[in-house]
């Protein structure tokens, strides 16, 4: 039998010959982190550890990705940086989460950038003061219900209490929400360890705050885990209007205060990125009752998918029945992009390597082009990211992630109520194959042969390139200017280049034409100049 | 005028202008959409102007991936940074395992010439002698340092200053500890600060057209705006080389821009005993430090041709001095468009200085304010009224809600292509501003106006 492409690279020995440039000990722990898939039986992969130092990494801090990632998208809740300048001013503004207020009249405050700007002085007598009187001041220009405060490094080192100041301020402003986060950015080893702590302050906080939800349609879901880049939730709130069904919080993309505060209102939750809001899921299963199921908006027959796990959990025949005309209704043009696309695209290659979920959903778009993914691996995704929650309990727990507060969650007194029974769980997943409560990782979708490489490494990335040559690469801006200089053509899969939405069948489509146009980009074949051309003759002539 | 200080009287037009009032006229304490970056970013680009050199930015990972992102967005090229990575047992027991293992995995892929290593606010907060960890690590490879990189070291917290003091002080802490003394000789050094890599070529073009032999450092226009190469460069080509940085003492002149350098608003400590590079080397190693701004327009560019003329002993070249010619031609052509109009300007204080008598050289009011923050001037534009804004992206909102221009110039400019290559000093760069600017403001005046006249 022919080998398939997959085969026929041989990625495994990548893995040896990518590490002859590190020093033995780190060679050591770095192939821990490349392995070769098998879908029938998962390979363990390291994830969720330390970079090591002077090795150039994808990943940001604590502080990123608990201020950035997840609070930073909500509009009405006004974010203080409570540490040096740095950290503040760069974190503003620079993810590319929308956000569209109903009314014009209705507060924005995303794009301000509060900060303390801790100086000297602060740093060795206490920022508090400094940090009460800008709270003080956001509460005088804005009168914000919430406030949040989010610590960068120096902050727990001096001994500031964020939470301290947190909760004597809110006594001195009465009515206005404020809490504190420590996400000081050296506390955990990637962005993942800022998305618990903001998880955990969720649901300290927001989340119950609220009972008055009121719904437009009969049914009510959150969608967890979607962020609003380049306009993504926007869509999927277009497509749950079209089916009615209600949509009472999104974590975080285009959200407010008041979606935290009702979202255990609502029937059923959705996980897009499983990495960076599991943990609020989990909540609001074990203290409200609400089951929660993986979801992937990303790719048409994705998105199809899901809408129909949503049919099915609530078994409305009506309900089920927009559903499938919707689905009907946008496969039309979506079969037709396709078709155009695919002429390009067919039988092309892609690797990704981005953030903690973005890897694994955007495979399904790759794959309608009829594109062969080759490597993908995430930034800070943990094992079960990787091989699914089966793994968590057997997942070592090392000092960082002791870090990290773990709060234990109880079923809520008097608003706990099983939205299903253990047996209509039981039964739809028998009937329809739905996982409740359960995510099965990228590696169980990916082929046989595949390599999986958790936190990527520059050096890797480019030996990868070298070596393999991928008609797409998949990454952030940090890696672009690396992969263009290479003459492979890159794709950001955090800020789209400026492209998107990319979610649901529309933003499938916007996909589908702009993977056509990179895959037939013919910049990349002017890069040689005519007179580089003639060497790379003669060089292919010998290697024949 | 050139106008530094708070306007007059302000009236409370809009609901957020209002709350001054209510805080007493004090202004804040908090800082309300910063103008300012952080110390280890200026650090990190004086790193990427020396040849062969990986910065290390020793503190937590967040602050190098994103001082990375920031200027990889601006420059558009691959920038190494490497980050010592500290985790809560770091900040206990301090950083000189992460900084070997740092040390040791660049020194393994990328075999560097230099590694520079600024520091952050952490390992500032918790008292990392970084100096120590160098003396250590060379220490360990005793009899076999010329195998070693050179270690240049630069202390750059944040809260003592912004991404301008972390600039100058690298600066300063390279020369003073790669340079050395043999004997004067007859070349130059030059040191231009935080301009373009377009700029810099453009010096070295004058310098060279001059007949001048110099050190120009730091040179970044090559590493931060490189050729594409088909074979991808692990550590980009261009730098100034360490040897040359080595010869600066040797210099018979310095000749740096700025006036402000490391000695800003933002700086909170020894203002009153901090030198710049130049004066540094002229107090220590006796070298004549032409200080001067940057040359922004066509007075401050004569005063650097004077220079050039005296240390060269040669007249202005004639291709130098048909662009003033031109320069000049200009100014008059477009007098009317630009006379009597009013910018709001913002960004590094050196590069502001010198926008603002250049724009007064043209006849165009100028308003600006020390430490403002983004804030601050939305809410003194209420009362200057301004026609256009220069300045960095950041800035956009504002003009954004008055529909005003903005021509972007300055740091970080990420939703503009080409900011590397853009020409802002000498007689060239100011051509290249003036048309900037003269466009915005014709641009302005035609979309604004109801009957739409294609003769401006
Ligand atoms: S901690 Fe300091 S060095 Fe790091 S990003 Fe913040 S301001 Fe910059
Ligand atoms: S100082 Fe800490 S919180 Fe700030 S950017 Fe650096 S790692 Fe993140």
């Amino acid at each position: 039998m022919a080998k398939t492409l997959i085969e026929d690279l041989e990625l495994g020995k990548f893995v040896e010959e990518v590490s002859e440039a590190y020093p033995k000990k780190v060679a050591k722990k770095r192939m821990k982190s490349m392995v070769v898939n098998d879908p029938d039986s998962i390979p363990e992969i390291q994830a969720n550890v330390r970079t090591i130092p002077g090795i150039i990494t994808q990943r940001g801090c604590t502080y990123a990705g608990c201020k950035g990632v997840v609070l930073g998208p909500t509009r009405d809740i006004i974010n203080i940086t409570h540490g040096p300048i740095g950290c503040g001013f760069y974190s503003w503004l620079t993810r590319r989460n929308q956000t569209r207020a109903d009314k014009p009249e209705m507060e924005n405050f995303i794009p301000y950038s509060f900060s303390t700007d801790m100086h000297d002085s602060n740093i060795v007598f206490g920022g508090e003061e400094k940090l009460k009187q800008a709270i003080r001041e956001a509460y005088e220009l804005f009168k914000p219900k919430g406030i949040a405060i989010f610590s960068t490094c120096p902050v727990g080192l001096i001994g500031d209490d964020v939470h301290r100041v947190a909760r004597h301020m809110k006594e001195e402003l009465p009515g206005v929400n404020i809490f504190g986060f420590s996400c000081e950015g050296y506390r955990g080893v990637s962005q993942s360890a800022g998305h618990h702590i903001a998880n955990n302050g969720l649901y300290k906080n927001l989340i119950g705050n609220n009972d008055n939800y009121v719904r437009k349609n009969k049914y009510a879901i959150n969608v967890l885990g979607e962020y609003n880049i380049g306009g993504d939730a926007f869509v999927i709130e277009d497509l749950f209007e079209k089916i009615g069904v209600d949509i009472v919080a999104t974590m975080s993309g285009n959200s407010t205060l008041e979606q935290f505060e009702t979202a255990h209102t609502a029937d059923f939750s959705l996980v897009m990125c499983h990495r960076s809001i599991n943990y609020v899921a989990e909540m609001l299963e074990t203290s409200f009752g609400i089951p929660w199921a993986k979801a992937n908006f990303i790719g048409a027959e994705a998105t199809a998918k899901t809408l129909r796990k949503v049919g099915q959990y609530f078994g409305d025949q009506e309900l089920i029945d927009r559903i499938e005309a919707v689905i009907a209704e946008e496969m039309i043009p979506v079969k037709a992009a396709i078709e155009k696309a695919k002429a390009k695209t067919e039988g092309k290659t892609a690797m990704l390597f981005v953030g903690g979920s973005r890897a694994h959903h955007y495979q399904e778009l790759f794959t309608e082009l009829g594109m062969e993914i080759l490597v993908a691996g995430y930034e800070f995704g943990h094992r079960d990211d990787y091989e699914g929650r089966r793994v968590i309990p057997s997942i070592k727990v090392d000092a960082d992630s002791r870090n990290i507060e773990e709060i234990t969650v109880y079923p809520d007194p008097t608003r706990f109520k099983p939205r299903k029974t253990e047996e209509e769980l039981a039964q739809l997943k028998e009937a329809f194959d739905i996982e409740f409560n359960d995510y099965k990782g990228i590696m169980k979708d990916m082929k046989k042969g595949t390599l999986v490489v958790d936190d990527l490494s520059h050096h890797e990335m480019e030996k990868l390139i070298e070596k393999y040559k991928p008609d797409v690469f998949c990454a952030g801006i940090k890696e672009k200017y690396v992969v263009q200089k290479m003459g492979i053509p890159m794709k950001q899969l955090h800020n789209y280049d400026n492209g998107g939405p990319y979610a649901a069948f529309e933003g499938a489509i916007n996909f589908y034409k702009d993977i056509e146009m990179i895959a037939c980009s013919t910049i990349f074949k002017q890069m040689k100049a005519p007179w580089e051309l003639e060497e790379v003759l003669e060089a292919e002539y010998v290697f024949n | 005028m050139v106008n530094t200080e708070i306007l007059g009287n302000r009236t409370n037009s809009s609901v957020p202008l209002g709350v001054r009032n209510s805080l007493g006229g004090r202004g804040y304490t908090s800082t309300r959409n910063s103008c300012k970056l952080c110390a280890p970013l200026g650090a990190s680009l004086v790193f990427k102007g020396i040849e062969g050199c990986v910065p290390l930015i020793h503190g937590s990972q967040g602050c190098a991936t994103y001082i990375r992102r920031y200027m990889i967005s601006h420059y558009k090229e691959p920038v190494d940074i490497a980050s010592s990575n500290f985790s809560e047992e770091t900040t206990v027991f301090g950083g000189s395992r992460n900084f070997i293992t740092g040390i040791d995995n660049i020194i393994k892929q990328y075999k560097p010439q230099v590694i520079g290593i600024a520091s952050t606010c952490l390992s500032e907060t918790i008292g990392e002698d970084i100096p120590g960890h160098i003396r250590n690590y060379c220490e360990t490879y005793k009899g076999l340092e010329k195998n070693l990189p050179t270690f240049i070291h630069a202390s750059t917290p944040s809260y003592c200053g912004s991404h301008a003091e972390g600039y100058y002080n690298t600066v300063l802490a390279t020369i003073k500890t790669v340079t050395e003394y043999e004997k004067t000789d007859n070349s130059i050094t030059i040191i231009p600060g935080m301009v373009t890599p377009a700029d810099i070529r453009y010096l070295k073009e004058l310098l060279d057209d001059f007949g001048l032999k110099y050190t120009l450092f730091p040179d970044y226009s090559e590493t931060l705006d490189n050729e594409y190469t088909s074979e991808y460069q692990l550590i980009p080509t261009g730098g100034t080389p360490i040897w040359k940085i080595k010869r600066i003492g040797n210099s018979k002149a310095v000749i740096e821009f700025g006036n402000v350098f490391n000695k800003g608003v933002s700086r909170t400590k020894d203002v009153g005993t901090i030198q710049s590079a130049g004066e540094w080397l002229e107090s220590s190693l006796y070298i004549k430090n032409y200080q001067m701004p940057q040359p922004i327009g066509i007075e401050a560019s004569d005063r650097l041709m004077d220079v050039l003329k005296e240390l060269s002993g040669k007249e202005i070249p004639e291709k130098h001095r048909k662009e003033r010619g031109r320069l000049v031609d200009a100014y008059v052509d477009a007098h009317k468009y630009v006379f009597g109009k009013k910018a709001l300007l913002y960004g590094e204080e050196d590069f502001v200085t010198a926008l603002a008598d250049w724009l007064r050289e043209i006849g165009i009011e100028t308003y600006f304010k020390k430490g403002a923050d983004f804030e601050t001037l939305r809410e003194e534009a209420e009362n200057f009224k301004p026609d256009l804004l220069i300045g960095n992206s950041k800035g956009y909102y504002i003009a954004r809600e008055r529909k005003i221009p903005l021509v972007r110039l300055g740091f970080p400019i990420h939703d503009r292509f080409g900011a590397s290559r853009i020409h802002q000093i000498g007689y060239r760069g100011t051509q290249e501003l003036f048309d900037l600017v003269v466009n915005a403001l014709i641009e302005y005046k035609q979309e604004n106006s109801p009957i739409g006249y294609k003769y401006l």
